[in-house]
C-alpha cells in the first residue's frame, strides 16, 4: 500500500506540510517495497483547484493513505468517494518521524 | 452640462476611505436638483448604499452561470473535458473510472461541451446572485448587485447590474475596493472616475495602486480626499507631483462620521454639502471636455 505525506522539502528532515495541496513535496512511501519517493508538487501554487488536481495526482499512483496538517472543503467528498484515508497530524513532527512510525506499525 | 448618460465611477483602492459616503451623496444631491441619475451598486460582495435611502423595489432578476452535468452513461473516461479546463473544476481518474464537476471551481467557459465527441455533457443553470432595482424617488433608480455567499467572483454580478442601470440616464457606479476584476469591471465602463482616499500612508499607497491601474485603462481621474486634517501631507504632494485633480476635501469631522454611521446622508442634513457635491459635477465636467 502507498501512503503520501505532504512535505516542506525533499529530505527526512523536512517537516510535515500544514497545507496538503499547497505542500512543496509529496513524500510517496510504498509499505510493501519500502520504497521512498519525493515527488514535486505541481500545483503548490495554482490560482485555484489545487485540492482536486493533487488528488487526482495521488490516486494515479495508487496512494491509499494520505498524512497532512489539513485537508480542504472540496476534496474531503472527493477523498471519501475513492476510499482514500485521511490522516491529520498537527504536530510539528519530521517526515524521517513520521516514516519510521509507518515502518513500525503492522 | 456633462452628457446626460455620463457614467461616473467612485472608487479606490483601499477599503474605507468613503466610497459609499461620496457616491450616496452624489446620488441624492442629483435627485434633488431633478437631474435623472441611477445609483448602481457594484460592490457586489457588500452591498450597502441601499441603506441610506427609502425606497421601493421595482424588479429582481437572478444571475446565472453555466456548468456542467456528466452523463457517467455516456461518458467514455477519455478525459479529454479534464484536459481542456483551465480551472481544474473536473476532477477525472481513468482508473478507478471517476469523473466529477466541481461545480465551485467552474467559471462558465463551456470548454468542456466543446471537448466532449460524445455528448455526454451538457449544461445546467447555477445561482451566483441577484440584481435588484428599486426606486429611490421619481427619476432616481438604485441598483443592487448582491452576490451569493461562497461564489467565486462578483464580476457577473457586477456587469449584469451595470447593465440593469442602463444607458439612459446618469449612472454613478459605488465600485468595490481593490484593483483587481471587480474594480476593473466596474470602472471599464465609466466615463470619469472619481478616486476616494484618505491622507494616510495607507490611503497614498493604495492610491497609486489605483492611479496606476486606470492610466493603462486610459480613464479620466481625479481625487476626493476624505478625512482631510488627519495624517500628513503626502497625498496632496503626490496629487501635485502627478498633476492628477483634487476635486474635493471632506473634514475629519465626528459630525459627518456619526451621521453616516446613523444611515444618514450629509446633502440631506446641510444644504451646503450638496452644492459642494453638485460643483464635483462641473469640475469634472471642465476636466473632461
Amino acid at each position: 500500500m502507498k501512503i503520501a505525506i505532504s512535505s516542506t522539502g525533499k529530505t527526512p528532515e523536512a517537516t510535515i506540510d500544514k497545507r496538503f495541496a499547497r505542500c512543496s513535496y509529496f513524500v510517496i512511501y510504498d509499505k510493501e517495497s519500502g520504497g521512498i519517493e519525493y515527488l514535486p508538487n505541481p500545483v503548490k501554487d495554482a490560482e485555484d483547484g489545487a485540492g482536486p488536481t493533487a488528488v487526482e495526482l495521488l490516486a494515479r499512483r495508487q496512494v491509499k493513505k494520505i498524512i497532512s496538517g489539513e485537508f480542504g472543503l472540496k476534496i474531503k467528498p472527493l477523498l471519501d468517494n475513492l476510499k482514500i484515508q485521511m490522516i491529520v497530524i498537527q504536530d510539528e513532527k519530521t517526515v524521517g518521524e513520521v516514516l519510521e512510525m509507518l515502518e513500525n506499525q503492522n | 452640462m456633462l452628457p446626460l448618460n455620463f457614467k461616473i465611477a467612485i472608487a479606490s483602492g483601499k477599503g474605507g476611505t468613503g466610497k459609499t459616503l461620496v457616491a450616496t451623496n452624489l446620488f441624492h444631491s442629483l435627485s434633488k436638483t431633478g437631474i435623472p441619475a441611477t445609483l448602481a451598486d457594484c460592490d457586489a460582495e457588500a452591498p450597502n448604499a441601499k441603506l441610506f435611502f427609502k425606497s421601493k423595489e421595482e424588479s429582481t432578476s437572478v444571475v446565472t452561470q453555466k456548468v456542467p452535468v456528466i452523463d457517467e452513461s455516456k461518458c467514455t473516461y477519455c478525459g479529454k473535458c479534464h484536459d481542456w479546463c483551465n480551472y481544474h473544476a473536473i476532477f477525472f481518474l481513468p482508473q478507478p473510472q471517476v469523473i466529477k464537476v466541481m461545480e465551485e471551481l467552474c467559471h462558465g467557459c463551456g470548454a468542456c461541451l466543446a471537448a466532449c465527441h460524445f455528448k455526454a455533457i451538457t449544461e445546467k443553470d447555477v445561482e451566483l446572485g441577484v440584481v435588484t432595482t428599486y426606486t429611490a424617488s421619481n427619476h432616481n433608480n438604485l441598483v443592487e448587485a448582491h452576490m451569493h455567499a461562497g461564489v467565486y467572483s462578483p464580476v457577473p454580478l457586477i456587469k449584469a447590474g451595470i447593465q440593469a442601470a442602463g444607458d439612459h440616464q446618469m449612472t454613478i457606479m459605488d465600485a468595490p475596493p481593490g484593483t483587481s476584476c471587480p474594480f476593473i469591471q466596474t470602472v471599464a465602463r465609466a466615463d470619469y472616475v472619481v478616486l476616494v482616499t484618505e491622507p494616510t500612508p495607507f490611503g497614498l499607497s493604495d492610491l497609486k495602486q489605483s492611479v496606476e491601474t486606470l492610466r493603462e485603462m486610459k480613464k479620466p481621474i481625479g481625487v476626493i480626499i476624505n478625512r482631510a486634517g488627519m495624517g500628513n501631507q503626502e497625498v496632496y504632494e503626490y496629487l501635485t507631483g502627478e498633476n492628477i485633480p483634487l476635486l474635493m476635501e471632506i473634514p475629519f469631522e465626528r459630525s459627518i462620521a456619526a451621521s453616516y454611521a446613523q444611515g444618514k446622508l450629509i446633502t440631506e442634513a446641510d444644504t451646503l454639502w450638496k452644492s459642494i457635491f453638485l460643483g464635483l459635477l462641473d469640475k469634472i465636467h471642465v476636466q473632461w471636455k
